[in-house]
This record gives structure tokens, sequence and C-alpha cells, in this order.
């Protein structure tokens, strides 16, 4: 029975996962016809960044890139990317947008706590004024490096991306604001992969309410409110038949406690009840809200390698913590095996294996509601594809007679991978903490 | 051109590690004081209770059983003793009747012997009557034809009784 379940839940995974790649290897190519169809010719500029970018074919409105306010070719790679990242700003309608707390840190400057309304942002989340040196780029903050230029409000004209080779030899896009004429380069926030996937450490850190801080704030929310009422329920209905909300939850937590924590965990389960009980509402809750595609739904929460890191590693901590002499006997010095082996082959496997079963915890919820994301949003992309971004109206309808099944079929998918990776994450969590307080056998 | 730098959700942030960390440990602990906890504490309660309710009703039918073994028992026993009962009565009257069919045997036996032994006695009366009456009317006959030709009275009873004493009836 477990193996049959575990084969289903291996095939979904490597389906959702090959279309996810698919479609993102198919972006590619679109893209880069886009990117040089608006590169039609060549323009010096008297900015120092023009060097670097003196290579690439410039923007026909701009001086150092093509215009991010300019309109150009529909793009669906882009779209999906930008539809996915996390941004400061939600956008709602048109140039309306729910504006988010911004807190900004740079050493060089300290805190600047202010809005993203202070950017007054209108056209594809573009800001059209700096606060503080900081900027509105696409809904992301970024900060402008010219130390001139952080303090007071400075009215920014435009905002310009260019491709350039980074310091390291690989390409990047980087980006510029146009203020008062000059072209001022902007730093992306800082991100903790060491620029192995083209981020780093930069001038700046942002802690602000982002969309999906501000949608885990929900969902937190919304799931306590829903959990305090059916406890209270539980508590003041004692002896009775459970009942409506109540009746809904407690199967849950049945489920989680019979099917996952008992049987993995054994008979210490109850200390890692809380903690399975948790991480499972709380993917679940993120993911489904991560369904609605409208606010205040739609972000991308469990589909952001940040938010599956600290789970991972919340679970990799409890499991090494609470860990016995037994596992850490059988990690370490394996019992009957020679000493040469142990040390050549068996103790790096283990201690590798103690890193890698948080980490393909990270990455597997990260890359199922990710790729189930991108499709989804490849998928409505095709109505204007095929419409020509509102070129051709036929070919619109021709689109939405494509993407409305196929929408459908993916939405339906995504709302089963949205249980099913809540409950893998969880699964998987009580199958480590089951090994770390397993049990000496008695043969 | 886009660049795996694009691709943003990739890039762990410090920003969202920090916000995720302390919602998720708050959410951790509040919902493990306020709603886990006294959740799984009534689930508990609640099965122990249905739990404890079905032993008590399993306990209850065993017990019903074990009383209605113990009836049938005794409505057996019952049954038997009032088979003995029945018989020992019908046999009881059986005796009775033929006891008293005996003795009104006897009786009757008695009363017919007596009733002999009466009719006897009447009839030896009756003959000694007869045979005085007969005596009597014979004297006075042979009175009446002595009388002629006795006339001397003791002699003539003398000669009489001489004569009945001839005619004695055997």
């Amino acid at each position: 029975m477990i193996s049959i379940r575990k084969f289903c839940i291996l095939l979904v995974f490597s389906a959702l996962s090959l279309t996810g790649l698919a479609q993102h290897g198919h972006e590619n190519h679109p893209q880069e016809q886009a990117g040089e169809a608006a590169h039609p010719g060549g323009q010096t500029q008297d900015h120092p960044a023009a060097a670097a970018t003196a290579e690439h074919p410039e923007g026909e409105h701009s001086p150092c890139g093509h215009s991010l306010s300019a309109e150009h070719e529909f793009n669906a790679g882009e779209n999906a990317i930008h539809h996915i990242a996390d941004a400061n700003a939600i956008h709602l309608l048109g140039n309306a947008y729910f504006h988010l707390p911004c807190i900004l840190y740079a050493p060089s400057q300290g805190w600047t706590f202010t809005k993203t309304s202070a950017f007054d942002a209108h056209h594809h989340g573009n800001g059209t004024k700096s606060h503080e040196g900081y900027v509105l780029v696409h809904a992301n903050i970024m900060r402008l490096q010219n130390p001139a230029l952080h303090s007071g409000e400075l009215p920014v004209e435009d905002y310009m991306e260019a491709e350039e080779e980074g310091a390291d030899g690989k390409p990047r896009t980087v980006f510029y604001a146009l203020i008062n004429g000059q072209c001022e380069p902007l730093d992306a926030k800082s991100t903790l992969d060491g620029g192995i996937m083209g981020g780093g450490i930069t001038s700046f850190y942002d802690f602000s309410i982002t969309r999906n801080v501000f949608t885990m704030l929900l969902t937190v929310i919304l799931l306590f409110l829903v959990f305090r009422a059916a406890a209270k329920a539980s508590v003041a209905r004692e002896g009775q038949a459970p009942k409506g909300l109540q009746n809904f939850i407690e199967p849950f937590v049945t489920f989680i406690r019979d099917e996952v924590a008992k049987p993995n965990i054994g008979p210490k389960y109850e200390k890692y009840m809380p903690f399975l009980l948790s991480v499972f509402f709380f993917i679940l809750g993120l993911n489904l809200i991560g369904q609605i595609p409208f606010f205040p739904g739609s972000a991308n929460v469990t589909g952001n390698l940040s938010i599956t890191l600290t789970l991972a590693v919340l679970t990799f901590l409890i499991t090494n913590l609470t860990a016995n002499r037994h596992y850490w006997a059988h990690t370490l010095w394996m019992p009957g095996v020679p000493a040469v082996l142990k040390i050549i082959i068996i103790t790096p496997i283990e201690v590798l294996g103690l890193i890698l079963k948080p980490f393909t915890l990270m990455l597997r919820l990260f890359a199922n509601i990710t790729a189930g994301h991108m499709v989804i949003l490849s998928f409505v992309s095709l109505i204007f594809i095929f419409g020509d971004a509102g070129q051709s109206l036929n070919g619109s309808i021709a689109g939405i007679a494509a993407s409305v099944p196929l929408t459908l079929f993916m939405m339906t998918l995504e709302l089963l991978v949205a249980f099913l990776q809540a409950f893998i994450f969880t699964m998987l969590s009580a199958v480590y903490f089951g090994a770390a307080v397993e049990e000496p056998h008695h043969h | 051109m886009l660049f795996l730098g694009d691709f943003s959700v990739i890039k762990p942030e410090p920003g969202l590690i920090f916000w995720t960390t302390t919602i998720f440990l708050l959410f951790w602990f509040l919902m493990s004081r306020f709603a886990f906890k006294p959740i799984t504490e009534s689930l508990k309660k609640r099965e122990m209770d249905i739990q404890g309710a079905l032993d008590q009703a399993k306990k209850a039918r065993e017990e019903m059983s074990n009383l209605q073994a113990e009836n049938e028992k005794l409505l057996a026993q019952a049954r038997e003793e009032r088979a003995q009962i029945l018989k020992e009565a019908k046999e009881a009257k059986d005796e009775i009747i033929a006891e008293a069919k005996e003795r009104a045997h006897a009786e009757y036996k008695r009363k017919v012997e007596s009733a002999l032994q009466d009719i006897e006695n009447q009839k030896m009366a009756a003959l000694v009557d007869l045979k005085n009456k007969a005596g009597q009317m014979a004297i006075d006959i042979a009175e009446k034809i002595l009388h002629k030709e006795l006339a001397n009275k003791p002699e003539q009873e003398a000669f009489a009784k001489s004569l009945a004493d001839n005619i004695k009836l055997n």
C-alpha cells in the first residue's frame, strides 16, 4: 500500500518537474528573439556604465539599456518568472497596488522604514520617485549605487535593463534608473546564494513585509482563527459528537497522527506532533492560498526556496537535536562494518545524507509548486501569444479555447499537488524523526 | 535573454528567511499551545471515552449472555422440577385412587357380608318366627283337634310338644 502511494507520488513529482523543465527550456527561445528585436540600433552614451554594455545594442528610448516602461513584445517566460517572484507591493488591477511596509537596511546608511506607496508606482510596478536612495523596479525594491542620491526623494524618469558580464564572467541582467537624464546603476537586494545563482551580498538587505511575508501572515492568522474555533469547540463540546468546523479539522489531525506520526516515529510520536501538524497546515494553507489567482492569493510562497529552506532547516535541526545514541552510532560509526570501509565510504555518505535529506525536502516542495505555477502561467500566456498581445481577436479566441481547458486541468492537478506536497513534507519529516529516535533492535 | 539571476525564487533571501522563521516559529508555538493541544487532548479523551463505552458495552453483553445462560439453566431446572412434581403427583393420585378403590372394595365386601349376615339372621329369625307361628298354628289346629279329643288341658299340651319336637326343621 505504502509503496504504491510512494510510486504515485514519485510519478506525479517527476511528471511535474518534467513539464516545468520543458516549459522553462521552451521559454528561452522567444525571449532571445524578443531581446534582439528590442535592440534595433546602437546609440553611444556618456555614462561610465556604457563601456560595459557597449557590446549590446541599446534600446531606442534609453541611453543605457532598453526601457522597462516601453511596451515590448509579450514574453511568456518573463511573464511567468515575474509572477512567481516575490514582490514588495501587490499588484491589484491596472495601476492599483496593495502597498506594503518596507524595512530596508544598508550597512552604509542604516535602517530605512517606509511603504511602497512612497515610490509612487504606476506602471508595471515601476516607481516614479526614489526614497532615500531606494527605488521600486517591477514592484521590487532596488538601491541606487550613487551615494549622492541616497537622501530625500528624487523623480525617476525611467528604468532600464541591460545585459552585462559580471565579475565572474557570467552574463547577468543589470538595472539602471534614469534620473535627471543620467543612467544610475542599481543594486538588487542581498541574497545568500554566494553568487552561484546570480545573486550575492550587495549594498543593502531587504527585510520588508513582501507579498510572500504578507501572504504568510494572512495564512497563519486564518489558520489560527480556524483552529482556535475548532479547539474551542473541542473543549466546549466535550463528551458530545463533533460538529461543523471541528468535524472538518479533526480528521486532518487524526490523519497526521495515525497515518504519519505513529507509524513512522513510533511510541515517541507525541512530542513531534505539534511540529508535524504546524508544518502540514502551514504548507497546505500556503499552497491553497497560492492557488487563488487574485488578491489576496496568488503569491508563490511555498515555491520560493527561502521558505522551503527555512522549513527544511527546522526539520534538520529537530532531527539532529532529538536524535539518540543509536542514531549517531549508525551515522558516524556503523557497527559491523570494517573500520577502513567506515572511514572511506560509510561515514562520509551518512554525514552527507544528514544534509541531503532536508535538502531534498527543500527542493521537492519548491520545485513542485514553482513548476505548477509556471505551467499554469504558461497556459494562461497562450491567450496573449495566440492573440499577439491583443492585436488579433481571433487569435485570442483560439488562445482562450486552448488555454481554459489546459489551465483548468493544471489547476485541478495543482489542488492535488497542494495536498500531496504538504503531506510528503510532513511524512518525510516524520520518517527522519523516526530514524533519529529509533531504538536499537534486539535480535 | 533570461539568466539564472532573474529567477529570483531560487535565491535564498535573508529577509524572507528571517520572516519565515519568525512567522513559522510563532505559528508553531501558538498553534501547539492554543489549537493542537486542546484538539489532540479532546481527541484522545474522546477516543478513550468511546473505547471505554465499547468495552463497557461488550462487558454488558457478556454479562447479559451469562445471565441468559443462567436463566435458561434455571428454566430447564424448573421445567425438570415441574415434570418431577407432576410425575409424583400422578403417582400419588394413582396411589390414592388405588387405595380408595381397594378400601371401597373392602367396604363393599364388608357391607355385602354384613348384609348377607343380616339377611341370614333375618331369615333365621323369620324362620324361627315362622316355626313358632307354624307351631302355634299347629298347636292351635292340634288344640282344636285335640280339644275335641283331649279334654284335659296338660295332657294335651305334653302331647303337642312331643309332636312339635318331632317336626323340627332342618
